[in-house]
């Protein structure tokens, strides 16, 4: 039907029909209004039977005392600090179990990648099987599991696994000595910084020089020399200012020192094997998507295997590799909350758990809940959408 | 149709039909079928058995209402919830009573809209601990890891109780109660803190029940009862008269057994007759009919019945009726009258 056919006197809501973009802007508005309407319904409709009960939404809770005890608390906490704390201190569990997860899965990840495709046949075979049977059992199960292992199988603190009286391993934890830092050793950690300031500047010097002369400088060796010896030799120089405070067993437990408990360590060796399987075939499938021609073109000109891999291979299988990888790791941070079944006080366990018990506030938890996991999908999102934009195809 | 669905479907996601509105009695005789919030499963407390019907301490009394109100104490559909969702259950309407060994407190009496009904069991905190630790008293766990079966008012009182005595712990807190007698049995805790009752039921289903000991500190005060949403009171008064009822029929010495010849026909005492509804006109007032406690009595026995069948000296849990014998044989358990 073309616009001649359409006769001048038709009103203007029909020619507006007819046309087909802006039916489609209208359609898209009616969907967006009916969609909000219908969260904006139940919104008003929950809050309006919880104010006809007498339950008004409110967080002046948030400022009550908790009345309750966290095992593992990074920051200054007790039973009389506050809900408001009490979310803190379960949001910095959260976080540490996130982040260790998402290190360690992606080393064992990278691992298992390159160990699928290793030419040994029982590498080969043995990472098909330890991926094909992790990754069809849920993390749930992987987490009570290692838990149960943990705490079943290790001795109690009176039987501790003695490593020559300073760290101690029981089924209550992982006993070790506790640094207390003297003023000094602050020089250590300043020179620390300042070697990898340097080096951050040597880098691009070396690859100006490489890129004028031709003249390649063992960068990696530089580092490690500037980065960790160096401090080290002036840590000793000092009269190592660091005194180790070493567990001790009193009464039930060991006191003083440093401890990992079991529920962490099931927690975070159960979710990055979880999750490392499933990197493993996603960096399989990133390297072999790389055309074997590459490596063939870099041999030909004679660039050596290990920088046939670093720099032909590796940057092309990244871009293939990080968008799926960025939910993997958004998936180790939502699966921690299952931190909940073996008793690690992530986030939901403390604010969304007994918090939310204690107080009976459970709209007002499940929200704060809700925005944490909401906050931390979307920062990983955002700098993994970063990295991925920097290494992408640069195209000309 | 399809209207109906949108909206059933809309009321459903949402925090459904909220409760606030008077007439759970009309509700539930419409219906046929009482909603009873539970556990999810403690023995001797509420729990399926192998045939998957439920039994227990609580679960007896939902029947108890089921039978005053619909005359059949089989029409309850028991609605499993965890400490979690108890509150949330009842509230949104998906259960009208509930009876989930559940305390008493101020602020959820209050703050959480919900009206206690009288108390049903006496409880409190309390410490299960291995006998080969040598501790006699809870004075002695300084320094202790303690497992909480989370999701009470357990964590709270723990921490009160350490602080106020000076002393550390640590506290290991566990979402059901299975994984926390896992991790107690592992020896991951010295110590397993829950209600004394539900630490005998814990206790007794140990592989080896001597080797454990109930400390003597009871560190809490915690009146376990049913409960029902604020703003329907007339409902509320059926639960609260029901379990007062039990108590009461104790009292008078009437039981499951000697029911039918002692509410026969009226006889020389007028409490007995009151409660057996041959005198006066107590059920109407509560919009039943004249039978209401006859039935309620007649579906699981008086209280002492329902007591020694399910947690008392000769079952698995058993616990001894100690503060929960009736007040003429020593304890507090004591029913305002019928009359």
């Amino acid at each position: 039907m073309s616009e001649v056919a359409i006769p001048p006197q038709r009103n203007a809501i029909s020619r507006l029909w007819n046309d087909k973009e802006t039916r489609s802007v209208i359609i898209q508005i009616v969907a967006t209004v009916l969609i909000l309407g219908f969260f904006a319904y139940i919104i008003r409709n929950a809050v309006d039977n919880l104010a006809a009960i007498g339950k008004g939404f409110s967080y002046k809770f948030l400022w009550q005392p908790s009345s309750y005890d966290i095992n593992q608390h990074f920051i200054e906490y007790s039973s009389r600090s506050t809900h408001f704390r009490a979310m803190l201190v379960g949001l910095l569990n959260t976080l540490l179990v996130a982040v260790a997860g998402i290190i360690l899965s992606s080393i064992l990840g990278f691992t298992l990648g390159v160990l699928r495709l290793s030419k040994n046949w029982l590498t080969n075979k043995l990472a098909y099987v330890y991926i094909e049977y992790v990754r069809n059992v849920p993390v749930l199960l992987h987490i009570l599991l290692v838990h149960g292992i943990i705490v079943h199988s290790l001795p109690v603190p009176k039987n501790a696994i003695n490593f020559n009286d300073t760290a101690f391993l029981t089924n209550r934890g992982f006993f070790t000595p506790a640094p207390e830092i003297e003023p000094l050793f602050w020089a250590v950690i300043g020179l620390f910084v300042g070697a990898i300031v340097f080096m951050l500047w040597f880098k691009q010097f070396a690859q100006k020089i490489q890129d004028e002369t031709g003249k390649h400088y063992p960068v990696a060796l530089i580092g490690v020399g500037t980065i960790v010896i160096l401090p080290l030799i002036v840590y000793f120089l000092l009269g190592s200012p660091i005194v180790w405070n070493i567990p001790e067993l009193k009464g039930f437990n060991f006191k003083g020192g440093m401890v990992i408990r079991p529920e962490f360590i099931a927690l975070w060796l159960a979710l990055s094997g979880y999750t490392a399987a499933f990197i493993g075939e996603i960096v399989r499938a990133g390297i072999v998507a790389v055309s074997y021609g590459q490596t063939e073109a870099a041999s030909a000109l004679g660039i050596s295997r290990g920088r046939t891999l670093s720099l032909v291979v590796i940057p092309q299988a990244l871009r293939i590799i990080v968008p799926p990888l960025t939910s993997q790791y958004l998936n180790i941070t939502k699966n921690s909350s299952l931190a909940v079944a073996i008793g690690y006080m992530d986030v939901v366990a403390t604010i969304g758990g007994i918090s939310l018990n204690q107080t009976g506030r459970e709209m007002e938890c499940m929200v704060i809940v809700l925005l944490i996991y909401l906050v931390l999908s979307l920062l990983i999102s955002a700098a993994m959408n970063w990295y991925n934009n920097r290494i992408k195809l640069v195209e000309r | 149709m399809r209207v109906t669905k949108t909206a059933a479907f809309a009321a459903a996601i949402s925090l459904a039909a909220m409760g606030a509105q008077a007439g759970t009695l009309e509700d539930v005789k419409a219906r046929g079928e009482l909603n009873c919030v539970v556990t999810t499963g403690l023995a001797g407390f509420a729990a399926p058995d192998e045939n998957g019907r439920w039994e227990g301490f609580d679960a007896s009394f939902c029947r108890a209402v089921a039978a005053a109100v619909l005359g059949d104490g089989e029409k309850v559909k028991f609605v499993p919830s965890t400490g979690k969702t108890r509150f949330t259950l009842l509230n949104s309407g998906e259960g009208d009573i509930l009876f989930r060994n559940t305390t008493e407190t101020m602020s959820r009496d209050t703050d959480l809209k919900l009206n206690f009904l009288p108390v049903n069991y006496y409880d409190g905190q309390g410490f299960l601990v291995r006998s080969d630790l040598g501790v006699t008293s809870a004075s002695e766990l300084d320094g202790a890891s303690v497992c909480i079966q989370t999701g009470t008012t357990t964590e709270l009182n723990l921490a009160d109780y350490f602080r106020a005595n000076g002393m550390s712990y640590e506290p290991v807190n566990i979402e059901t109660n299975e994984e926390g007698i896992s991790n107690y049995s592992a020896n991951r805790c010295d110590v397993y803190t829950t209600d004394a009752s539900g630490l005998a039921s814990t206790r007794a289903a140990l592989e080896d029940p001597s080797a454990h000991i109930l400390l003597p500190e009871i560190i809490s005060k915690e009146p376990l009862g049913g409960a029902t949403r604020h703003g329907d009171d007339e409902w509320s008064d059926v639960g609260k008269w029901v379990v007062n009822a039990l108590i009461i029929a104790e009292e008078l010495g009437v039981n499951s057994t000697n029911i039918g010849e002692l509410c026969g026909a009226a006889g020389n005492n007028p409490s007995i007759n009151r409660l057996c509804g041959t005198e006066g006109d107590m059920g109407s007032m509560l919009g039943l009919d004249a039978q209401w406690a006859v039935r309620a009595i007649s579906v699981a026995g008086n209280y002492a019945e329902i007591f020694d069948a399910n947690i008392g000296p000769q079952t698995p849990l058993a616990l001894e009726r100690g503060l929960n014998a009736s007040w003429r044989d020593g304890g507090i358990l004591y029913a305002a009258p019928i009359r």
